[in-house]
């Protein structure tokens, strides 16, 4: 079986004027079933590496695969995304937004979708600029995770949330992810989502400076993640 | 309610540790079958796959086993039980000597303090 991601010496530059690479020969292999954590400060690449697994950005130079596929339609089918902006049509309702997910998606599961609605108690039928920036952020969410997919992509997922339903959404990540699948996530919320990680990759001017798991930081440099971030990041 | 969980040390120790509190306490009890990791997980607040790892340290240890498709069961060994009632005890009677210490008693003011203080408790 292939690795659900696989990146060869992957470069972009976004201009040839630009003074550097926003990602500059990043090697990474991400094996089936973990929770990846994509960690680094502003600007070092995370955004530009996400979009260019989504098929959103053409690399300068390098591979990505996924599951052995260069970015296209097929892989648009086994990835399940979040962008880090808003992507959903204002003037629709929720419910709306969730059949035109379904229609679009054949791994799309409109059960769980309306349970977790249900949970989150958002009305189907506002329309979705009604909604406050939370609430259409776990519009998104919602319609991401309801997908049954081999790698989910979430850039800044839990953002813009308030903490309780913060929680609820980790418990969501944690109970709709199967085995095989794999979940790649960044923020800059690290303490909150840490202990669901199996894995960190730190980046910094679009290197990886940092692959490595969870436990092995801890057992190593007898710190958490979070204060590991603080460390090697000071400004 | 998530587990409580310290910053610095690995999480997979730490779930071993409030299982092994969990049955000696009595919340999971001897013979008897063990949620199963995805529930354990969502209880705890964590990656299904660190559960996992602890769950297999602790068989290791023979303190639960694994019937092949039903789950994990606590072990029935009396012996091995009150072993780790007793190792427990141990580990929080030395962190409190620890503590204590920190505070500036010696060994005798300590005992006679916990005398004193045991007469009172009901």
């Amino acid at each position: 079986m292939n690795p659900i991601l696989e990146c060869r010496g992957l470069t972009k530059r976004y201009s040839r004027t630009s003074a550097a690479n926003a990602l500059d020969h990043l090697n990474l292999t991400l094996e089936r079933g973990q929770i990846v954590g994509l960690l680094g400060p502003n600007g070092s690449g995370k955004t530009t590496l996400i979009k260019l697994i989504n098929d959103l950005l053409v690399p300068t130079s390098g591979t990505v695969l996924i599951d052995g596929k260069q970015p296209g339609v097929e892989t648009k089918r086994c990835i399940s995304y979040l962008p880090e902006r808003n992507c959903l049509n204002p003037s629709m309702r929720v419910k709306d937004m969730v059949s035109y997910y379904g229609d679009f998606y054949d791994n799309f599961n409109r059960q769980r979708a309306g349970q977790m609605l249900d949970d989150l108690q958002i009305d189907e039928h506002s329309r979705l600029k009604t909604l406050s920036k939370g609430t259409t952020e776990k519009v998104q969410l919602i319609l991401v995770m309801s997908r049954d997919a081999d790698l989910y992509v979430l850039d800044e997922p839990i953002g813009g949330v308030d903490p309780a339903a913060r929680d609820y959404i980790l418990q969501t990540i944690l109970t709709n992810y199967n085995e095989n699948a794999t979940i790649l996530l960044s923020t800059h919320l690290i303490q909150d989502i840490e202990n669901i990680l199996d894995r960190v990759l730190f980046m910094r001017t679009g290197r990886l400076v940092l692959n490595s798991s969870v436990d092995e930081i801890r057992m190593e440099k007898k710190k958490s993640v979070d204060m590991m971030f603080r460390e090697v990041f000071k400004c | 309610m998530p587990w409580e969980l310290q910053n610095d040390r690995p999480i997979y120790l730490q779930l071993m540790e409030q299982i092994r509190q969990d049955i000696v306490s009595g919340k999971y009890e001897p013979g008897k079958k063990l949620p199963s990791v995805r529930e354990l997980a969502l209880d705890a607040a964590v990656n299904p796959n660190t559960m996992q790892k602890a769950l297999s340290e602790l068989e290791r240890s023979g303190l639960v086993y694994s019937q092949r498709t039903s789950g994990r069961y606590i072990t029935e060994d009396e012996t091995m039980l009150n072993q780790l009632k007793h190792e427990l005890a141990v580990t929080h009677i030395r962190q409190f000597f620890g503590k204590m210490k920190q505070l500036g008693f010696e060994h005798e003011e300590i005992l006679s303090l916990i005398q004193e203080l045991a007469k009172e408790e009901p």
